[in-house]
This record gives structure tokens, C-alpha cells and sequence, in this order.
């Protein structure tokens, strides 16, 4: 925004107008936040459980279906969490308005591929595929 | 992109030492941000000494003493000289405050003064506040009402008039605003924490009938929500407010009225 247009200091502040959004993308932080404990320390001990164990062992335990439910709810709120998170400090940092669209796409593409890849591999070992 | 180094024309030089007053046995040096917009120099640090046996405790009182006694062009703002104006907010010893409460015993050694961070200088140590008042009168601080006007006046209950408590103090000195990093990266659109602690002053008045509005206006990712509880706001208050706090309420008000 140019300090040298001779907008009103009010207009300049009104800018575009509100954008009546964040609430979601606030709530759905902490929301994911709070999911993430248990997920976390559930995932921590299942890869604490498999360190060592030959790859047939390791297959049997990802594969059953209570771990890989736990395995693909941690993905699933993890991700969207770092998603979340990524998007607040390109929001903060990135000023340039093209670049900043680049960055908020390219975040929700990596977003989404990472996704989708460890739900694939958790589906693969749950169905033996 | 993010600047990591300040504009050529941003980089502080060495300015002037001045002249030890004489004879004075107890003295505190100042060294003091020195900018001038009609010379065409670089901003410039200028050391001082000043005399602490003829002069009063307070930061302000050195640099009236200063400007009395020594250097007739240094330039700064005050009015009250007992911080409820607002107007001697700056950066001393590394920290947002108001020079009239900041007594020099405080600090150790020198004494380093620079103007509020991250402003346009106008000179000195005075800031251009142009934007952050467009930011406070953009969120509408007055009684709105549709209810008629009551013939002699609107009543609250004492309970109700508590909730004011920790937000009516605000002296509007910007010190809060200008040490929040979110507010340093976004300040066009950020409307930052004093600004917000106003608002929250109008939305908790069990008086007014706006709430609803007051909320839709600040319900955005940049006037709003660019506050990310850093706290910086609340450590630099020179009157103990907690805007941190304030904007926690305003974001708890939208959620609770969405889920
Ligand atoms: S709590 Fe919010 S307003 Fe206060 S300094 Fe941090 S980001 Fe800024
Ligand atoms: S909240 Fe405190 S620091 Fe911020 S403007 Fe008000 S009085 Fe100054
Ligand atoms: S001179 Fe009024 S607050 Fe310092």
C-alpha cells in the first residue's frame, strides 16, 4: 500500500472491506491442535512398537486395523494442522500479492499430495494390497 | 518478500557528542536517535551527558533538560508529564514506554532513546501515528445505539460496568502496537493490539447495541487474526493493560457465536 496515494488514512485503513472469515481457520487450529495430542503420542508409541522388528512384523502390526486407524487419523490431522499453519506465516511474511497466491497454492498442493501419499501407503499395508 | 536489511537511507550513523557539562558530578549518559527531514542525512546517534544534580528523576525530564540546557533542536512530544497523554511514548533502553514514568534509575549506564519502532519518522522521536489513529477511529470507539435515547441516561449495572475494567485506562501511547511483530509485517492491515483492545472496550459495553457489527467488521484474517498471542503487547503496556488478553475475548466472542 503506497503512503504516497492520497487516499484518506481511513480509507486506506477500510481497505477492501472485512473479509467476515478466520473464525473457521482459527477454530479449526486449535481443533486439530487439541487432536493432535493423542494422535501424536499414539503414533509415537506405534513406531516405538515396530524400531527393530523385521519387515514382515512391521507390515502385520501397520496392516492391523486399529493401527493403521490411528496411522491415517494422525495423517489426516497433521497435515491439515501443518496446512493451517504454513498458510498464517506466508500470510504474515509473503507481501508481494502474486507471490503470495503462488505460496498458498503451492502449500495446499504439497498439502494434499503428502496426504494423500501416507493415507495411500496406510491403506496398502491395511488391505494387504 | 520479508526485508532483512534496512534502506540505505534507514542506517544510523555516528552523530555528535556533546559538551560534559561542567563541573556536574553525577551524570548519566544519553545517546539519542537524531533525525532530521530537511537535511538529507542519514538518521544519526547523539550522545549527551546530562547533569543528574540539576535535573529531575524521570527519562523526560532529562530530555527537556536536554533541549533547556544543551541542544534547542532536539525534538520530541509531551504534554501531561504523568502518563495519561500518551503523547512521551519511545523506545527507551530497548523497551516501549513513556519517558514521563520511566524513572532513569531504572536503567543501568547509558541511557539509549529511539522513537517508537517501526514508524514513519516525522523527526526524532516523534512517530507518524497517522495510521494507527485512522485504525482507531476505524473501529467506530462511541456509544451505538437503536434503542431511543433514554431521557436522562443509559444504565449499567455495577457488574456490568466492571467488564470495562483494564480496557478504559488505555491512553491510546502506542506503545502496545509498535512492539507486536504481527504488527510490524502487517501494520496496513493489522489493526494491532490498542486498536483492538478499543474495540473489545465497545463490544463488552453492555450499553451498546453494535456488538453483532463490531464483530463482523473485525472478523477477518489480517484485521484480526494476524495476532498470534506473541504477548509483547501486554510486556510493553506502560499502564499494565493486557490487549493480548482483550483480543483472546474478541476471537472467543466470534467463535462462540459460529459453533
Ligand atoms: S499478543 Fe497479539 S497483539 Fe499482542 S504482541 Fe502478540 S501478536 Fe501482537
Ligand atoms: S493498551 Fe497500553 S500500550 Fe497500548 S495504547 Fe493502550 S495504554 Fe498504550
Ligand atoms: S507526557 Fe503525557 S504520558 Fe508522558
Amino acid at each position: 500500500m503506497s503512503r504516497s496515494s492520497l487516499r484518506t488514512p481511513l480509507g486506506r485503513v477500510a481497505h477492501l472491506g472485512t473479509a467476515r472469515s478466520g473464525t473457521r481457520h482459527f477454530w479449526h487450529q486449535r481443533l486439530t491442535a487439541v487432536a493432535n495430542v493423542p494422535l501424536t503420542i499414539a503414533f509415537v508409541l506405534i513406531v516405538v512398537g515396530v524400531l527393530g522388528r523385521n519387515h514382515a512384523a512391521v507390515v502385520q502390526i501397520l496392516g492391523s486395523t486399529f493401527v493403521s486407524i490411528v496411522v491415517l487419523l494422525f495423517v489426516v490431522s497433521s497435515v491439515y494442522h501443518m496446512r493451517l499453519g504454513m498458510q498464517v506465516i506466508i500470510e504474515d511474511y509473503v507481501h508481494d500479492e502474486n507471490l503470495k497466491i503462488a505460496a498458498l497454492m503451492a502449500n495446499t498442493f504439497f498439502t494434499i499430495a503428502v496426504g494423500f501419499a501416507a493415507a495411500f501407503a496406510t491403506f496398502k499395508l491395511a488391505f494387504g494390497l | 518478500m520479508v526485508q532483512l536489511t534496512l534502506p540505505k537511507n534507514s542506517k544510523i550513523t555516528e552523530g555528535k557528542t556533546w559538551k560534559r557539562p561542567t563541573g556536574a558530578r553525577n551524570v548519566t549518559p544519553f545517546r539519542v536517535y537524531r533525525w532530521n527531514p530537511d537535511d538529507g542525512q542519514n538518521p544519526r546517534m547523539d550522545t549527551y551527558f546530562v547533569d543528574r544534580d540539576d535535573c529531575a528523576p524521570m527519562v523526560l525530564d532529562a530530555l527537556i533538560w536536554i533541549k533547556n540546557k544543551i541542544d534547542p533542536t532536539l525534538t520530541f512530544r509531551r504534554s501531561c508529564r504523568e502518563g495519561v497523554c500518551g503523547s512521551c511514548a519511545m523506545n527507551i533502553d530497548g523497551t516501549n514506554t513513556l519517558a514521563c514514568t520511566k524513572g532513569m534509575d531504572e536503567i543501568k549506564g547509558t541511557i539509549k532513546v529511539y522513537p517508537l519502532p517501526h514508524q514513519p519518522v516525522i523527526k526524532d522521536l516523534v512517530p507518524d501515528l497517522t495510521n494507527f489513529y485512522a485504525q482507531y477511529a476505524s473501529i467506530e470507539p462511541w456509544l451505538q445505539t437503536k434503542t431511543p435515547t433514554p431521557e436522562k441516561e443509559w444504565r449499567q449495572s455495577h457488574e456490568d460496568r466492571k467488564k470495562l475494567d483494564d480496557h478504559y485506562e488505555c491512553i491510546l501511547c502506542a506503545c502496545c502496537s509498535t512492539s507486536c511483530p504481527s504488527y510490524w509485517w502487517n501494520s496496513d492491515r493489522y489493526l494491532g493490539p490498542a486498536a483492538l483492545l478499543q474495540a473489545n472496550r465497545w463490544i463488552g459495553d453492555s450499553r451498546d447495541e453494535a456488538t453483532g457489527e463490531r464483530l463482523d467488521n473485525l472478523e477477518d484474517p489480517f484485521r484480526l487474526y494476524r495476532c498470534h498471542t506473541i504477548m509483547n503487547c501486554a510486556k510493553a503496556c506502560p499502564k499494565g493493560l493486557n490487549p493480548a488478553k482483550s483480543i483472546a475475548e474478541i476471537k472467543k466472542r466470534l467463535v462462540e457465536r459460529q459453533v
